[in-house]
């Protein structure tokens, strides 16, 4: 089976971020990235699928700068069997990016589209489902385990109040959360064999984004807090404060 | 005619919260163009009641499609109908930013050639230009965005716009919904028990963490959501989540919900950057640890330093007590 997951370079979310100085960017000096945590998951997933399988192959895609080429050459030291890198500015329109996903994989014979259920930067969370509408494929979203059985797969997916077990025929694209599985850090033999793997580059077929970015700003500062009291003997008057104060109950 | 359509999400024949607060802001939108705001109803039964309070907050028309089939989500239907029904040509189509919204809102969008801006926190109108507010970077940085094109797609973050009244005539028009049943089939909800309300859409939140000491101390926390009422979900950290305490659905922060309840009770919670990306925009925060240092009470506007397993009880107690 022929795998795609979708990786996206981000910052390292512990990483202290500053506005730049058009104020509508994020200023890039000093920052580490890495590929967006769900994506990581999304990566694990498909390469455990293909270990238990004991077949089949994982490709993994970017849309962004030749940057993100470290974040695939990264995704091929854990065990991608290729990279393509689609070079593009990235843009908080997610329309745009996954049309140009949708360009170079409506002819790559994906039988299974894997992304994140979010990226760690932009957080819109609507790639994945909008790859699969213009692909026409069947979508799930948000599945901690997948299991494929036959022609097609089985998911079981968080909703509210449980757990959803979803079937969807191949092709499909799922969005992956975190599961039961860690993603598998990169061995030495892993890295090594990462530098002889494709990784094919080309120009994405981008169109405008048609979100624009006005400013970024830090979120408002939120006031100083207060220490109500120690141990139990506080709680009258921590009840109090909520009712009569914040009245938030 | 620059008209706004809102989707309205219902489960069980009633109206969700967040439909309310989505037409709330579908009506922000609306006057400020001069518009009207349709509302979009898809239900099994009971649309005419649910129409009549969809007015009541700011409707002026209610498209309602009432179908057994489709009395739970059916993503590829859904999609067909609000996309359809959308057609006809709406200045911006709102969607709360649940889990079905979530879900929804970008199958839509590509079906009406629309960008879509997820979970906005606040929308506004500047010269005809749609402007939203958006929490990036697990809430570290806020990106004020215009949103362009023939047709705009938003999602609301439950509980930041607060639900306002504003009595328009809610004429109910019957909607034609699709027969396509989808690709996609659901062969089994495995129910977790305990509370049904998700924690990103729950107006109060309590959530615990290590300092819980042990899954079976979880009863102390559901004790308290009780007595906080019924719109009370709990969540998690993720380091109660790694160890198989709590199912990762509960998990707040920046590898799980993102949340903005109008209050936040961090139990034994350190208050780890990864957690605070998923909750620093609550209302009001509450924080109970043993730790005065705990960076968690830099962000909570309310602490006790004290031992959980003996706050918790106490706390139940008194909010239990009779006014
Ligand atoms: C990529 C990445 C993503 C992450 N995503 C998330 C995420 O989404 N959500 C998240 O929560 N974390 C996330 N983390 C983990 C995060 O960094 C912290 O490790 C985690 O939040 C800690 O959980 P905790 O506060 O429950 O545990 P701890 O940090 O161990 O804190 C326990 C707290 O309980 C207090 N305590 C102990 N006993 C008691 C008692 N009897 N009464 C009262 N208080 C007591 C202690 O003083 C302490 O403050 C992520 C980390 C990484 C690297
Ligand atoms: N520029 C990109 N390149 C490759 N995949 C992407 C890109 N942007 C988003 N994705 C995929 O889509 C998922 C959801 O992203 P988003 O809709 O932005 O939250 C990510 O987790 C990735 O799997």
């Amino acid at each position: 089976m022929k795998t795609y997951v979708c990786i996206k370079r981000v910052p390292d979310t512990e990483s202290r971020l500053k506005v730049g100085a058009d104020g509508k960017s994020i200023d890039g000096a000093g920052l580490k990235y890495i590929i967006s945590p769900y994506d990581e998951y999304a990566l694990e997933t498909a390469l455990r699928q293909k270990e238990s399988a004991g077949a089949g192959e994982v490709i993994v895609i970017s849309v962004g700068e030749a940057t993100s080429g470290e974040q695939l050459r990264n995704a091929l030291a854990m065990g991608a069997d290729g990279a393509v890198l689609l070079r593009g500015q990235p843009t908080m329109d997610g329309l745009a990016t996954a049309r140009a996903l949708a360009a170079e994989l409506k002819s790559a014979g994906a039988e299974l589209v894997l992304c994140g259920m979010k990226a760690a930067d932009d957080e819109q969370q609507e790639v994945g489902p909008m790859l699969a509408e213009l692909l026409d494929l069947p979508c799930v979203t948000g599945v901690a385990e997948l299991e494929v059985q036959g022609g097609s797969i089985v998911c079981q997916r968080e909703v509210e109040g449980g757990t959803e077990v979803v079937e969807a025929p191949l092709p499909a694209v799922v969005t992956i959360t975190k599961g039961k599985f860690e993603p598998r850090y990169p061995s030495l033999k892993g890295i090594m064999a990462a530098k002889k793997k494709p990784l094919e580059e080309k120009d994405a077929q981008l169109p405008a984004g048609r979100i624009q970015v006005r400013q970024l700003t830090p979120p408002p500062e939120r006031p100083a807090g207060r220490i109500v009291g120690q141990g139990v003997d506080a709680v009258p008057e921590l009840v109090r404060v909520l009712r009569e104060e914040a009245k938030v109950i | 005619m620059p008209n706004v359509l809102a989707f309205a999400e219902q489960r069980d024949g009633k109206l969700r919260r967040a439909s309310l607060e989505v037409m709330t802001a579908a009506r922000t939108v609306a006057d400020a163009l001069g518009g009207e705001v349709h509302a979009l109803l898809i239900a099994p039964r009971n649309t005419a009641a649910m129409a009549a309070d969809l007015g009541r907050y700011g409707a002026d028309k209610v498209l309602a499609g009432e179908s057994a089939a489709l009395a739970q989500y059916v993503p590829e239907a859904y999609a067909r109908a609000v996309a359809d029904a959308a057609g006809a040509g709406y200045h911006t189509v709102f969607f709360p930013a649940s889990p079905m919204g979530k879900d929804l809102a970008p199958r839509v969008a590509v079906r009406l050639d629309a960008a879509l801006a997820s979970d906005v926190t606040a929308v506004g109108v500047e010269s005809g230009e749609l402007v939203v507010t958006r929490p990036i970077y697990g809430g570290r940085i806020f990106a004020t965005v215009t949103v362009e094109g023939a047709c705009r797609i938003v999602s609301l973050r439950p509980n930041v716009v607060r639900a306002a009244e504003s009595a328009k005539a809610g004429t109910l028009q019957p909607l034609a919904l699709p027969a396509e049943a989808g690709r996609t089939k659901v062969r089994e909800l495995k129910a977790a028990g305990g509370a049904k309300l998700d924690v990103a859409e729950a107006p109060i939140v309590v959530s615990g963490g290590r300092g819980m000491k042990a899954p079976e101390n979880w009863s102390m926390l559901e004790e308290l959501a009780a007595a906080l009422g019924g719109s009370c979900a709990l969540g998690a950290s993720r380091a109660v989540v790694d160890a198989g305490w709590r199912p990762h659905s509960e998990q707040v922060g920046q590898t799980g919900k993102t949340v903005s309840p109008q209050l936040y009770v961090a139990v034994g919670i350190s208050g780890a950057m990864q957690h605070l990306a998923g909750m620093r925009s609550a209302k009001t925060i509450v924080a109970i640890n043993k730790d005065a240092d705990a960076p968690i009470f830099k962000v909570a506007d309310f602490g006790i330093v004290g031992d959980a397993m003996e706050v918790v009880p106490r706390l139940t107690a008194e909010l239990k007590k009779p006014r």
